[in-house]
Parts: C-alpha cells; sequence; structure tokens
C-alpha cells in the first residue's frame, strides 16, 4: 500500500493537467450546448416541424422573443456564429433580424416581419441549419474532420471539393511522417550500430554526439536549419561560391516540404538512435562472429543474425518517430512555408484563429484514434512485451 | 481596480523589503540587522511615496493597438504625442494585423490589456455582435469643424455600434519603375498579367481583397463584383483567376511589408496600403508608382475593447483621436483622409515634404471612381468559409 501511495501525487498531477484536459477537449468535439440554451422555446417547437414546409407562426414567434433576449444578453454574436459554421450568411441574417425587431412593437405576424427582414426565414435550409445547430451532442465536427457534411434532409454528403481540407491534409501527413520514420531509421541504424559496437570509452563520446543534439532547444535547431537551408543560407552560398549552382538558381530547400522533413527528421533521429542502440548493446557480437565462422557471408549474417535481434528497437524507435511525426506542430510551423504544413498546423489554426474548438477537438481527437488504432496493430504485429524503449 | 492593483504591490515592496532577512535564512550578523531595520525605517515612507508615484503614471496610459510601421508612425505624430502633452495620459503602442483572435482570447478569458483598438470595419462589426466592445455613442464625441454634430459628420456607414470611422485608406497595387522600363502596369488586370508584366507579385494572406481584385482583374464591371462573389460560379471564377499567378505570389502579412518587398526587388508588383506606398515614394524616394485601377476603399473602425482596463482613459483618447482635427492631422503624415466630412475640405499638405495630398488620397474623385467600396458586411458573414476555402486552395 505504502509504495502506491508515493505514486499517489504524480497521479494527482497526470489527472489535473492531463487526463482531465484531454477529457473536456474530447468532450468538445461532440458536445456544445450554447446554441440550445440559448433558444430552448424554437428548438422545441422545431422538433415537430415536418421538415419541407415553411415553419408556423409560433416558431418565428418564439424565435423573434429568443433572439431578441439573446441580444440583450449579449450571447447573440456566438450563436450566430455557431449557426454560420453550419451554413454561412446565416449570421448576419440572425443579427440584422434581432437589431430590426428591437423597436418594433409586437407586430400581426411575427413570420411576414422576418421574412421582410431577410428572405432567408422563408426558406426551409434556414430552419435545417438552425435545427442542427441547436443539437447539444453532435458528430457534426467529426464529419467536417473528414471533410464531410450532413445534408440538409439527412444523409451525409462529400463537401464539395474546393472546401476538402482534412484529408488531403491527413494523407499527407500520414505519409510525409512515415517518409521521416524511414529516413530515421535509414540514418539511426548504423549510428547506433557503431555506438554498440565501438569500445566504451569511443561509444560515450558518440553517445554523446547523439545526445546533445537531443537536449538543445527545438528552436535552436529549427532556427538553425532556417540559417543553412535558406535562399542566402550557408549551403547555397558555398554552392554558388564553388560555381555548382549560378547564383539566381539557389534552390529554395526551405519553406517548404524539404524543410520540413530535413528540420523534422534531424529533431527526431535520437528517439530512434536511442531504442536501437539499447537493444543492439544486448546482442552479443560472438553471434556474428559464429554465423561468419558456419560460413555466412557479412551481408547474410546481418540479414539472418543480427537484424531480427534487432526488430524490437526497430519497432520501438519507429512507432516513436511515427507517432511524435503525426502530431509535430512547431517545425513544420516554422520551417514549412505553406506546402510543408501538416495536420497539426489546422488543430492550432482552429484552436487559436477561427475559435472553433469543437472542430480542433475533433481533429485532435482523430489523430488520437489514429495512433491508438497504431498501436494495437503494432501489438498483433510485433508484441508490446517486446517493445524495448531505451 | 487600479487602486487595488497598486496596494497589492506597495504590499509585496513592503513584504519583500522586511522580510529580506528572514527569507535568506541564514542568521544575521549581529549589530547589522538593528542598523539595516532603521535605514529601512528611514526609508519607507519614500518608498510609499514613490510607489504612489508609480501607481499614478500607472492608471494614466492607454494601450493602442494600431498597424504598425508608418501608419502608426503618423498616429504617434498626429495624435499620441499632442493627447499625451494634453492630458499627460501615455500612450503604449502594440502592432496588430487585423483579425479577432486576440481581442476574443483576451475577453475570453477575462484578462484584458488592450484598451482601443484600430480595426477593419469587417472585423469591427463582428468584435461588435460579439459583445467583444464597448458600445459607443457618437453623440459624446466633438462636432465637427463647421459645428455639425459628430452623429452628421461622420460619412453614413462609418459609425456602428461599438466604433467610428477614422481614416480612409485603400488597398492598391503598386509596383517598381525601375522593374519595368517599357510598358508600365495601369489597370488591375495587369496585376495578373504576368507574360505582359514578369516578376514575383505581392498580396496579403487572406481571401479579402483579393478575391476582389481577381475578379476585377477578369473583367467583371465594379459594380458585379460583390454580386458574382454571392455565388458559386463567381467564387470558381476568383479562384481560377487567382490560381493563374498562385506559384508567382509571395504572401505578406504586416502592412509595412509590400514597401519592403518591392524596394528589395522580391517582387516587381505587390498589393499594398496607398498611404505606405505614398511613404515611401515621398520620405525615402523610391521610384514606387500607385495603380489606382480596381483600389478597394475600406474605412477603418476605432474601437473600445470590452473590459478595457483603463476605460476613462480610453474615454478620453477615442473621443480626442477621433475629432476632425486629429483625423486631418494623421493625412498630413500618410495619405489617408478623414472619415468625417467637414475634414475633407481641410485636406493640404504632407508636413515634412510638402507635397499635395489631394491627388494621393484614396478617395479623391478621380482615383475613387476606378476603386470599389469594400463590403464588409458580405465579409463579416463569410469570413470564416472563405478563409477556409483559401487554405484548402493555399494547401493545394
Amino acid at each position: 500500500m505504502r509504495p502506491a501511495a508515493l505514486v499517489l501525487p504524480l497521479a494527482a498531477f497526470i489527472l489535473v493537467t492531463f487526463v482531465a484536459p484531454l477529457l473536456v477537449m474530447l468532450g468538445r468535439s461532440v458536445h456544445d450546448p450554447m446554441v440550445a440554451d440559448a433558444l430552448p422555446g424554437t428548438l422545441g417547437l422545431l422538433r415537430s416541424w415536418d421538415g419541407e414546409r415553411i415553419p408556423p407562426e409560433a416558431v418565428f414567434e418564439s424565435m423573434a422573443r429568443e433572439l431578441l433576449k439573446a441580444r440583450r444578453e449579449k450571447s447573440l454574436g456566438r450563436i450566430a456564429t455557431r449557426v454560420n459554421r453550419v451554413q454561412a450568411g446565416l449570421r448576419s441574417v440572425l443579427l440584422k433580424s434581432a437589431r430590426r425587431l428591437r423597436g418594433v412593437p409586437r407586430p400581426d405576424s411575427w413570420r411576414e416581419a422576418m421574412i421582410a427582414i431577410d428572405p432567408k426565414w422563408d426558406q426551409a435550409r434556414t430552419w435545417h441549419a438552425i435545427r442542427r445547430a441547436g443539437e447539444r451532442f453532435t458528430l457534426r465536427h467529426y464529419l467536417h474532420a473528414l471533410d464531410l457534411d450532413q445534408a440538409p434532409g439527412g444523409g451525409i454528403i462529400r463537401q464539395p471539393p474546393d472546401l476538402r481540407i482534412y484529408l488531403p491534409l491527413l494523407r499527407r501527413t500520414l505519409s510525409v511522417s512515415l517518409g521521416i520514420t524511414l529516413l530515421c531509421l535509414l540514418l539511426g541504424y548504423p549510428i547506433a550500430y557503431l555506438i554498440a559496437n565501438a569500445p566504451p570509452r569511443r561509444a560515450n563520446l558518440l553517445l554523446l554526439l547523439v545526445l546533445v543534439p537531443f537536449w538543445t532547444s527545438l528552436l535552436v535547431r529549427t532556427t538553425s536549419w532556417i540559417v543553412l537551408l535558406q535562399t542566402q543560407g550557408v549551403i547555397n552560398d558555398l554552392l554558388v561560391a564553388v560555381g555548382l549552382v549560378a547564383d539566381d538558381q539557389r534552390f529554395s530547400m526551405i519553406y517548404n516540404m524539404t524543410g520540413t522533413v530535413v528540420a523534422m527528421t534531424h529533431v527526431l533521429l535520437p528517439f530512434m538512435v536511442l531504442p536501437l542502440f539499447s537493444v543492439m548493446r544486448t546482442i552479443p557480437p560472438l553471434y556474428m562472429s559464429a554465423a561468419a565462422s558456419l560460413g555466412a557471408s557479412f551481408p547474410q549474417a546481418f540479414r539472418r543474425v543480427y537484424w531480427p535481434q534487432t526488430l524490437p528497437g526497430v519497432a520501438a524507435g519507429s512507432l516513436l518517430v511515427f507517432i511524435l511525426a503525426i502530431g509535430y506542430y512547431i517545425t513544420p510551423a516554422l520551417v514549412g512555408g505553406q506546402s510543408g504544413q501538416l495536420i497539426s498546423n489546422m488543430v492550432a489554426y482552429h484552436m487559436q484563429q477561427s475559435l472553433n474548438w469543437g472542430l480542433a477537438a475533433a481533429l485532435g481527437g482523430l489523430l488520437l484514434g489514429g495512433v491508438f488504432l497504431l498501436y494495437l496493430l503494432f501489438d498483433r504485429l510485433v508484441g508490446v512485451d517486446r517493445m524495448r524503449l531505451g | 481596480m487600479m487602486r487595488f492593483r497598486s496596494q497589492l504591490r506597495r504590499r509585496s515592496l513592503f513584504a519583500r523589503v522586511l522580510g529580506a532577512d528572514r527569507r535568506s535564512g541564514r542568521p544575521v550578523p549581529a549589530g547589522m540587522s538593528g542598523r539595516r531595520r532603521r535605514h529601512l525605517a528611514a526609508l519607507l515612507p519614500l518608498l510609499t511615496a514613490l510607489t504612489g508615484l508609480s501607481h499614478h503614471a500607472l492608471a494614466e496610459s492607454v494601450t493602442v493597438v494600431s498597424w504598425g510601421g508608418s501608419y502608426a508612425r503618423a498616429c504617434e505624430k498626429a495624435i499620441h504625442e499632442p493627447f499625451t502633452a494634453e492630458t499627460g495620459i501615455e500612450i503604449r503602442l502594440e502592432d496588430y494585423n487585423g483579425g479577432l483572435a486576440q481581442i476574443r482570447a483576451q475577453v475570453e478569458t477575462g484578462n484584458v490589456h488592450w484598451d482601443v483598438v484600430d480595426m477593419e470595419m469587417a472585423d469591427a462589426v463582428r468584435a461588435c455582435d460579439e459583445g467583444l466592445l464597448e458600445p459607443i455613442d457618437v453623440g459624446d464625441l466633438p462636432p465637427g469643424a463647421d459645428g455639425t454634430p459628430a452623429a452628421r459628420d461622420f460619412y453614413p456607414g462609418t459609425v456602428t455600434e461599438c466604433g467610428v470611422g477614422t481614416l480612409f485608406y485603400s488597398t492598391i497595387c503598386a509596383y517598381n519603375l525601375e522593374q519595368f522600363p517599357g510598358a508600365k502596369p495601369s489597370t488591375i488586370a495587369d496585376f495578373f498579367d504576368l507574360e505582359k508584366f514578369p516578376g514575383r507579385r505581392g498580396m496579403r494572406r487572406t481571401p479579402q481583397v483579393n478575391l476582389e481584385f481577381a475578379l476585377m482583374a477578369d473583367g467583371v464591371p465594379l459594380d458585379q463584383v460583390y454580386a458574382a462573389l454571392r455565388t458559386q460560379e463567381g467564387l470558381d471564377r476568383a479562384f481560377r483567376k487567382l490560381d493563374s499567378i498562385k506559384d508567382r505570389i509571395v504572401w505578406w502579412e504586416a502592412g509595412a511589408q509590400p514597401p519592403q518587398m518591392l524596394a528589395d526587388g522580391e517582387v516587381t508588383m505587390t498589393t499594398a496600403y496607398n498611404g505606405r506606398i505614398f511613404n515611401a515614394q515621398v520620405l525615402e524616394n523610391q521610384p514606387f508608382v500607385i495603380v489606382w485601377d480596381g483600389q478597394l476603399l475600406d474605412v477603418g473602425q476605432l474601437a473600445i475593447v470590452a473590459g478595457s482596463p483603463n476605460l476613462e482613459a480610453a474615454r478620453k483618447f477615442f473621443s480626442f483621436s477621433t475629432t476632425v482635427g486629429s483625423l486631418v492631422a494623421v493625412g498630413r503624415y500618410i495619405s489617408y483622409s478623414p472619415a468625417r466630412q467637414s475634414g475633407t475640405a481641410l485636406i493640404s499638405t504632407h508636413l515634412e515634404t510638402g507635397v499635395d495630398m489631394k491627388p494621393h488620397m484614396p478617395t479623391t474623385p478621380e482615383n475613387a471612381a476606378r476603386g470599389l467600396q469594400y463590403d464588409w458586411e458580405w465579409w463579416s458573414d463569410h469570413i470564416d468559409e472563405m478563409n477556409l476555402r483559401f487554405i484548402a486552395w493555399l494547401l493545394r
């Protein structure tokens, strides 16, 4: 019991700073009560609406009253923004109607008064949009995150091609992460092999060379790449000085996908080297000698004796790098330019710019789900208990 | 609020001074502690007085958020400095490039540190609807130069619930004369013509303004541009036109960037705010030329952030900087014209160089005739949707 009690502070810390915010964010991706709380009467009446004809007078009256109330409580703007996300253009209809209805004495027909303010009140689409924005629990954000949308009559349709952002970005993120993982493996495997098989003093030095960049601030490493790769940067200057490249033909290696891949590979490389190293260290060099003494050539011995034994390290390193890469944000934001942006940058956009936190949460939820699936797949193929993280 | 904060400051200062010995945890050498205490006792009234002073200075300041570069400099000279001289209230200036994100974040977290913001019309209207700005009563503002009450002195449509118009500015395209020794660009269509006028193009990284430019360049008459943007075909047409120069576009965000990009030769033509190009022309003798054809005319809005920590001082500043005198004064540093009718006749010369400002103002009839009035109402409805479509287009 006592050892468990020692972990309690940590458990509490993780609960407060990690689990709780995560759950709140994931909750936001499906739950948004704002519109439902502001228009309870109207939404209640709309529940019995047939969805085809224009709703009856009672609905208009309730809508008008609730709009005016929301305006008085200064929540109308936020409500209108949410309705506008379901159907663009309704924001001003709501705001304009509330503004003009304010001074009006009780009209004979709210319906005619509102249609006179904006003909959109005379369209079933508008009411569908309000009904959908008023759903307390909704999968709308997940649909949008997959470039899908709900048709007004029900059913799911794809977004028009010009508004498809997330699926292409997800695809790009996955393929870039895969590419970076492979690059890290190609670069990291020989380094880990070298360190694992060097005499202790040299191994320590080599390990230090891997660790020092690992300990260096991410921002410093990323900006160093800017210095190196930019059009007027070190590498281009050198190439021009040597005469390999003409001055007006300098390579653009940064603020595009190249920059993202180069900088991210560098940043994530230690996460590949360290697990590989820890596995290779435990493989006695005698096995390779034994294979050679039995007549195997080096490639043969490597393929049949050494490589299979390093698989847990390869799997652990690859999984680690891949998972880190899918969610990477700072490096693409700094060196990715326009073409090097990944899905995480869209999450940041919705968190900070458009303030559509529901959609940001849904995108994050999808990534989380993807990583989880990957983990299960990995467990099937390699077995989690065989994994060595370092 | 302010007083409370200063008390806190004072108390923490006391705590810091008196607790110095105790907190170090080391035994204080005998004889030392008594003397130090006495010194401190003598210092205390002085310290209190000092914190009192700093409290005074702190209370009398306003954080004004504007667009940086030569425009912010013009406002500083024409408005901020005279304001501080007259009222003793200090101005703290911060930069901003449009949008609501920062204001929303401040208001929604209850941690407001901006007081007065110089905004785009569409942003100001949206912010007001969302309750992010303090309502304004135009009746409280000083009358025009000819005594017209403020409500009638501002040009129609420039006063909203939470803000009033300050200056008319426009987004134009401009080129560097050195880059085109032969034929010169003269229309917005030339901006999109890479064959006749090769080179990279600078554009603001937003869908606003660029969609309008694209349609005008594609031959849509001025009065039908927004009608076209309301249709799917019109939107497709605008993006197709932008597509035709996409890989030659260098994107800018801050208004100070485009003149720099033109000067550095990074682009041969760029969209820009007209005043920035004007200042580069007259103050730095840059060989830049403004193409007035297809200019997009908009009016700046001054507004106060809801929950502004220095509301009283902010209101003073608001009313000071929207007088005819202040607005006209800015127009002597940068070519933006006042949003008050009685100010139009007072437009005179550039203060430093004596250049006549009238031909450089976006509202001068011959310039305005070839331009389009920015439809902020349409944009405030469609900005989220257009931003997404714009991002999707950029990523493609």
